[in-house]
């Protein structure tokens, strides 16, 4: 008897991902330093409502619990949606689509006597590009697709993978890992704000010790915020240079399109206006995932 | 399409076929001449010369590429479609599906009727991309004695 229950491609997938909740929601392999994040940010902002927004809600405006609620709202659900989501994973081809590619790329000897080459190239916009046969997944991936190691896929559009966020950050979920460091950093400058502000405040009359004494939970925000700006900043500002240019890190780090004795070597996947790029990578249509969760 | 710089051999640069059970598979692959958006590669393969004519051929895969070019468009609408899952902390993903998704619907159909009215009947089925990760067509060749349309996934 054939149950009538559809298997779904997610069920049989054979990357080291972990799938919850019917595969709606995907986690990569090593969630640890994740959760730390996870811990970090809503410690952060738990001290900075329980002691900050109190004090100023009543010595400034009401208007300051709310705007930090939003902004942390606005970073949590940027942070869950990067990290429980699929960064658009390519699947691996099926045995006889893999002996296709393979047998096609020995055509020149006996089929199956030599194995598939390393790599072919393409031409993408008149650039030659190399198309790298990728040994685990059984094809050659896609142009700016990574084969992840921790997770063990082909990622298109592959960025990195970000062991913060506990996921690979790819075509699928750049937008919201984009979303998500912009807005930590106004977080992060708006609680850092928040902090600062009381303190100067409360030590007004009696003096910077005596405010320190009466809210310690000011100065730990206060530092674990300084500490943690100056990365979160210079993050974002390198990737809204990465999407204004539409690269991704791999490529950066790489040097891909960096110019090579003299010779320019421009990216090809770049449209010419940074406003363009932006537009395309943040704001263009969500592809669908591959493996059909 | 000169934009695959591979030895050739008995196949063409742009299909590759294999023998199995279910008949003889061939592989349309795609097309990276102008970026990565989804396209496929409109050369004729050989194999298929006796069954269709190359003119049915192409409408079907260039049809196919102006869907995917459509659902790759980024305009208004899929830039009001992101503001507002964010505005709704992405659970509006919940209920509703994406423009892509809209396109991949539209996708799935026109191949139905394709391999219904065009492609069954002699003795041919076209699988739906999206069911190999975007990264081939996979057209398989049924025997013509018994011509019905297997059951690919």
């Amino acid at each position: 008897m054939r149950s009538r229950r559809v298997t779904r491609r997610w069920e049989v997938f054979a990357g080291r991902n972990r799938f919850w909740c019917g595969g709606r929601l995907m986690t990569a392999p090593q969630p640890a330093v994740f959760l730390l994040t996870l811990a970090l940010i809503c410690g952060t902002c738990a001290l900075h409502f329980a002691f900050d927004c109190p004090f100023l809600a009543a010595r400034v405006s009401g208007a300051v619990p709310a705007a930090g609620a939003a902004l942390a709202a606005t970073t949590l659900a940027a942070l869950l949606r990067t990290a429980l989501s699929d960064p658009g994973i390519i699947p691996r081809a099926p045995p006889h689509e893999a002996l296709a590619t393979a047998d096609h790329a020995a055509a020149d000897g006996p089929p199956a006597a030599r194995p598939p080459p390393r790599a072919r190239e393409v031409l993408v916009r008149g650039r030659p590009v190399k198309l790298k046969y990728c040994f685990t997944c059984k094809m050659f991936r896609p142009p700016r697709a990574s084969h992840c190691s921790l997770c063990d896929n082909c990622v298109d559009r592959f960025d990195h993978h970000c062991p913060w966020v506990g996921n690979c950050v790819g075509k699928r979920n750049y937008r919201h890992f984009y979303l998500f460091v912009v807005s930590l950093s106004f977080l992060c400058v708006w609680v850092f704000a928040c902090a600062v502000t009381h303190l100067a405040l409360a030590s007004r009359g009696a003096g910077l010790a005596a405010a320190l004494r009466a809210s310690p939970a000011s100065a730990l925000v206060a530092a674990v915020c300084f500490l943690a700006v100056w990365s979160v900043l210079g993050l974002a500002g390198f990737h809204t240079y990465l999407a204004a240019t539409d690269q991704t890190t791999n490529e950066d780090i790489k040097g891909s399109f960096s110019s090579r004795r003299g010779v320019s070597n421009p990216n090809p996947y770049s449209r010419g206006n940074p406003c363009t790029n932006c537009w395309h990578v943040l704001c263009g249509p969500l592809a669908p995932s591959l493996i059909d969760r | 399409m000169a934009n695959n710089r591979i030895p050739s051999g008995p196949n063409t640069p742009g299909s590759q076929q294999t023998p199995t059970q279910q008949g003889i598979k061939i592989f349309i692959q795609r097309d990276y001449s102008e970026g990565t958006a989804v396209k496929f590669q409109t050369r004729f393969p050989p194999e298929l010369e006796d069954r269709v004519d190359r003119q049915t051929f192409e409408y079907t895969i260039e049809k196919l590429n102006e869907h995917f070019e459509m659902a790759e468009t980024a305009d208004c609408s899929t830039y009001c479609e992101g503001c507002l899952a964010c505005l709704t902390a992405y659970f509006i993903y919940i209920c509703t599906e994406t423009h892509y998704e809209k396109h991949l619907r539209k996708i799935s159909k026109f191949i139905s009727t394709q391999n219904e009215r065009v492609y069954n009947p002699r003795g041919i089925h076209l699988t739906d991309p999206i069911l190999r990760g975007l990264r081939v067509i996979e057209i398989t060749i049924i025997d013509v004695a018994n011509c019905q349309s297997p059951t690919v996934r």
